[in-house]
């Protein structure tokens, strides 16, 4: 099979939209607008890249929701990397983090004034870091939802088989379903259901969300990246919402299995703890976030340097907290394509390309583009 | 400029390039005389002879990649720009900045695929410049090069000229070069089939010479890739394009290795590629002639120029509309 085309197939897309189009009209005659919240980062992405939302009818509405690890990742641990780097250290970092704002910084500043910053492809290539630099210490910076999660704590695992004595991580791990659950239980957000991460949900396995669906009612649609997953994803949830049968639909089963990937489960499970975690703009989640356990607490760099992490202070302006929420469009922030562009970002979400502000800005917004 | 130290999306072709060169280069040296056209290379008038003039820098990493190397393409970029601006390469200059240390036989190596480039060109390189920077003030070697070469007549190239309904012509692959380049310094995981694009434009240049005056506008896409030059075609102009997504042509390694990192291949650079506006009659015979010649064997029509003044846009295969931008920088791979 052609993975890349297999899922772009225009024809399957067109008649996907049709089908999508015949519940907007059902939801019309009924007088009702419903909110669909794409979690995860990489739906944004792919929903503004694809020009999907402005194949939809006007009584299905996307919220993007707080699933881009780089734009949840606190202004506080941006600082702290950068502490670390001034005081010597090589900072190994994904790519997308290099341009998320700190307190007065990014890694990037950081490292045209001369701080070492590298961009890693994979955690591995912080152990060949290490080992070409066996004087110097070398923080790899750990952040990432659970599918992000099982590689960092390869990368732990593997520094400890290979005894490397100047590599640690700095872990800012977060959890999806805490996040989700927050959600729901605020009242000034409104969410009709989910449409399911597709890569955490090959970790965690589809069976996570069916608390979610029992506990609020909300129908929960495991759907996968490419664009005639994300079609099918909305016109699945449409269909529940039409017939009021809100279930847990797994429709990236090439993928996500039901129980997830256990060993990836067990090796987390091995290894980390959860913890109360600060979200950039969400404040702070109990137990959604997860930390090194005592045992391989050596390997935490912010153990090992003693780092105290302070809360980092966002613009009073910036809404990205609401963005995150679903509560606005990242166009009815103030700042949005005026103070803050993907150029000088002042809020995470116009960070990464899978920020719902930088995925606006880039791609337009459908009312702009028009049909 | 807001940034008080220079990074690297600086030199990256994107809004930061473009932000820097209107602020500090274009206020200096741009105000008045050739340079205000901000184009590949400049059009001078010398005693009655017209001349383009261009000029590049080469600081790739590595020295040597699949498909190429630092010396044919230190000719080639600069061949690129001459013949984009609808001239035939002629003079080179070469200005080679050495690291101490460097290996005699690398640099033999080099210096033969940059004659063979310049023989297969037409161009001669005819002055030059040697320096040798101390070990860690520069990575290797870097190149420059400037080129002269002589307008072919018919030719009137500037983005002013783009009308509605204009095609919008690419001569191959899309961001062949930036994907080989990146996945050779980046060991990733290495396709035979991911080679650079690197390679003259000269003769595809040539070969539509009797279409010039239905020519509109050439440019070859490096940094910043397509999404880049079309940006900078269209910015301040009364028309945008509009890219049909099915037409797109990408190699299908590049397009692997693009996905999986999360670039748009729309933003990676070419090196041996054009793009052409021109008016929709002659758009098939341009086509028809680039596909007989092996550089343009994958050419294609990729849209139209529309009544959107300044944007560029990108209609989807499920007729979705969306924005095509200018990357910002550095293209930095996604985490997930």
């Amino acid at each position: 099979m052609q993975y890349i085309t297999a899922f772009r197939q225009g024809d399957a897309g067109r008649h996907l939209v049709q089908q999508i189009a015949r519940w907007g009209a059902q939801l019309a005659d009924a007088g009702r607008t419903v909110f669909l919240m794409e979690v995860c980062g990489s739906h944004t992405m792919a929903i503004s890249r694809y020009g999907i939302r402005g194949l939809l009818p006007r009584q299905i509405r996307l919220l993007s929701g707080p699933g881009c690890p780089v734009c949840v990742t606190d202004a506080g641990y941006i600082d702290a990397a950068i502490q670390l780097a001034e005081q010597g250290a090589i900072i190994a970092t994904f790519g997308d983090m290099m341009r998320v704002p700190g307190t007065d910084f990014s890694l990037a500043d950081a490292r045209s004034r001369g701080a070492d910053v590298r961009v890693c492809y994979a955690p591995y290539d912080a152990i060949a870091i290490a080992r070409d630099h066996p004087e110097r210490e070398v923080v790899f910076l750990g952040i990432g939802f659970e599918t992000t999660m099982a590689p960092v704590v390869a990368l732990v695992r593997e520094i400890e088989r290979q005894s490397v004595p100047n590599l640690s991580v700095l872990t800012a791990f977060k959890l999806v379903p805490p996040a989700l659950h927050a959600l729901l239980g605020d009242p000034e957000v409104r969410i009709d259901a989910f449409l399911c991460p597709a890569h955490v949900s090959a970790i965690i396995g589809a069976l996570a969300y069916r608390p979610i669906v029992a506990q609020y009612g909300v129908p929960c649609v495991v759907c996968g990246f490419e664009p005639l997953d994300i079609l099918l994803g909305i016109e699945q949830a449409a269909a529940m919402l039409c017939a009021g049968t809100p279930e847990l639909v797994n429709s990236y089963s090439r993928v996500v299995r039901p129980q997830g990937n256990v060993a990836a489960q067990a090796l987390l499970d091995a290894f980390l703890e959860p913890t109360d975690a600060t979200w950039r703009g969400l404040g702070t989640i109990a137990q959604s976030g997860m930390r090194l356990r005592n045992a391989f607490a050596h390997f935490d760099a912010a153990v090992r340097f003693d780092l105290r992490e302070t809360p980092g202070t966002p613009d009073p302006a910036c809404r990205c907290g609401d963005v995150l929420k679903g509560k606005i469009a990242p166009a009815d922030c103030p700042l949005f394509g005026g103070a803050c562009t993907p150029l000088h970002p002042v809020g995470p979400c116009m960070v990464s390309a899978e920020g719902s502000c930088a995925a606006h800005h880039r791609y337009g917004t459908a009312e702009e583009l028009g049909p | 400029m807001t940034d008080d130290v220079i990074k690297l999306g600086h030199g990256g072709g994107g809004l930061l390039s473009r932000q820097w060169i209107a602020e500090e280069i274009s206020t200096r040296f741009g105000q008045s005389g050739p340079l205000r056209e901000m184009d590949d290379g400049a059009r001078l008038a010398l005693s009655g002879a017209n001349l383009v003039f261009a000029t590049d820098s080469f600081v790739v990493s590595p020295l040597f990649f699949p498909g190429g190397d630092i010396g044919s393409l230190s000719v080639h970029g600069t061949v690129n720009d001459l013949a984009v601006c609808g001239a035939v390469p002629r003079w080179l200059s070469l200005a080679l900045i050495i690291e101490e240390g460097f290996a005699t036989a690398s640099l033999r190596r080099i210096l033969d695929s940059l004659q063979a480039a310049a023989v297969d060109c037409g161009v001669q390189v005819v002055t030059g410049d040697t320096k040798v920077v101390r070990k860690g003030q520069c990575d290797g070697m870097y190149i420059n090069t400037a080129g002269i070469g002589e307008p072919l007549p018919g030719f009137a190239l500037s983005p002013s000229r783009l009308q509605s309904g204009d095609a919008v012509l690419v001569s191959g692959t899309l961001g062949d070069h930036g994907m080989a380049i990146l996945a050779a310094r980046e060991s990733l995981p290495k396709s035979d089939a991911l080679q650079s694009d690197a390679a003259p434009v000269h003769r595809l240049v040539q070969a539509i010479a009797h279409l010039a005056p239905h020519v509109r506008f050439m440019r070859d896409p490096t940094r910043g890739g397509a999404a880049a030059t079309l940006n900078e075609i269209v910015a301040d102009q009364p028309v945008g394009i509009e890219l049909v997504q099915g037409q797109l042509p990408f190699h299908r390694a590049a397009l692997s290795l693009a996905e999986m990192l999360g670039i748009d291949l729309l933003h990676v650079a070419s090196e041996g590629r054009m793009l052409l506006v021109c008016a929709p009659e002659a758009a098939d015979e341009i086509l028809a002639t680039w596909r007989r010649m092996p550089e343009g064997a994958g050419a294609a029509c990729i849209g139209e120029v529309i009544n959107d003044p300044g944007r560029v846009l990108l209609r989807t295969d499920f007729g979705g509309r969306r924005v095509v931008d200018v990357p910002m920088g550095e293209l930095l791979p996604r985490i997930c």
